[in-house]
């Protein structure tokens, strides 16, 4: 997986880059909808949708674009793939539409969007515009299926409605109010950053040590 | 001067282009919508009175209220919508009366933000099932942590007074509209 691959641009969304827990972005629906896993599967696949064709047509007219009204643009386009979502949600799923409320519109203003719009699409080709959307829409699913399932089984002893903990588990309701949103949250970064910071302190003691082994062996060809 | 022009034809462009396209998507779901609008109501006028096979709706009522019909045509009963304030936000239930509009015959909540796994209780059967054929007579009273002697009574949640308070008051306002419409023959 080289830098800059194809491959490499949808890779990269799902853990190196993962919206949620690397650059810190979408938090208010993360927090909001996922009670429920349910919730927060249709959320990141709804956002995914907006996601790619948005960043697909900005790619495509990225260059017809005046760069001091490019904002304003963008956030027509990707306001109107919103609202097609929302009506097609309405229309064809209204009990998961009604779940999730004011937070389908809410896409509109969704940092991902407008964030890889403006930092990727914006200056790379249609093809890898769309992977790099596709990474980014999975790695925002991973971390709302880690969130809300966390949340899911303590809170309601479910994991997409049917029961995973035994009736003698007291349910935690704390993980369903918005506190325990804030708790998984800060928990499982808390956990990925120790966890990055881990491996990344094993590698440099691993590279210092290979290096002091090479000069161990160079001082005694010398002597 | 040219990249004025230039910023204003890339926008108005963009602009016609997605209202074209919103407006095809709109004219395709708005009917869609409509219906699932009106399936989720029909289900709720037949939860509350499960006996009933159809319904009609009372114009000029003020709010939503819906007569219901056995099979046989006759009258067994009146759903209505009816909405009040819990303990974060508005509550909107589904109520079932009897056609003498004494008893409950059951109620449905349609919308609701109470809190998670307290409030929440009002949509779950022990509380519910307290209104099932409760005499409504002269109203619904409540009990705070002992079990109702009177026939017009029900317990409240522990850990959600507020919101089954709420609920009786609905109920109450509720009762007091339809029987005035009673009263004065709209119905």
């Amino acid at each position: 997986m080289k830098k800059g691959s194809l491959t490499h641009e949808y890779v990269k969304g799902l853990w190196e880059i993962n919206p949620i827990f690397k650059q810190i972005l979408g938090t208010c629906p993360t927090l909001a909808v996922t009670v429920s896993v349910m919730n927060g599967i249709a959320m990141a696949l709804a956002t995914t949708f907006v996601l790619v064709f948005s960043s697909l047509f900005i790619s495509l007219v990225r260059k017809l674009i005046p760069s001091q009204v490019r904002i304003a643009a963008y956030i027509v386009i990707i306001a109107s793939f919103v609202t097609i979502t929302d009506l097609v949600m309405k229309a064809q799923f209204p009990a998961l539409s009604k779940s999730l409320g004011p937070f389908i519109p809410l896409i509109v203003v969704n940092c991902i969007i407008l964030g890889r719009a403006e930092a990727f699409a914006s200056k790379n080709t249609p093809f890898r515009s769309v992977l790099d959307a596709l990474g980014n829409g999975t790695g925002f699913l991973i971390a709302l299926i880690l969130m809300s399932g966390i949340r899911e089984i303590l809170g309601s002893r479910t994991f997409l409605g049917m029961q995973v903990l035994p009736n003698g588990f007291e349910p935690w309701t704390i993980m369903i109010l918005p506190a325990g949103a804030f708790l998984t949250f800060g928990l499982l970064m808390g956990f990925s950053n120790a966890y990055m910071e881990r491996k990344k302190r094993l590698e440099r003691e691993d590279a210092i040590n290979k290096y002091r082994k090479s000069s161990v062996t160079l001082k005694e060809q010398e002597a | 001067m040219k990249t004025i022009i230039h910023m204003i034809a890339t926008l108005s462009i963009i602009g016609i282009v997605a209202g074209g396209l919103l407006a095809g998507v709109n004219g395709w779901a708005t009917p869609l919508i409509e219906a699932n609008k009106k399936a989720e109501t029909e289900k709720a006028i037949f939860l509350v009175n499960p006996e009933g096979k159809s319904y009609e709706a009372v114009a000029n009522a003020g709010f939503q209220i819906y007569k219901v019909y056995s099979d046989s045509k006759s009258l067994i009963g009146y759903s209505l919508v009816y909405e009040g304030n819990g303990f974060q936000g508005k509550i909107r239930v589904m109520l079932g009366l009897s056609e003498d509009m004494k008893k409950l015959t059951m109620y449905e909540v349609l919308e609701q933000s109470e809190t998670p796994g307290l409030g929440t209780k009002i949509l779950e059967d022990p509380f519910k099932k307290q209104f099932n054929g409760l005499v409504a007579e002269p109203n619904v009273e409540w009990v705070k942590g002992k079990a109702p002697s009177k026939q017009n009574e029900i317990q409240t949640i522990t850990g959600a007074t507020i919101s089954s308070k709420a609920i009786v008051a609905i109920i109450n306002n509720a009762l007091e509209k339809a029987r005035s419409l009673k009263e004065k023959g709209t119905l």
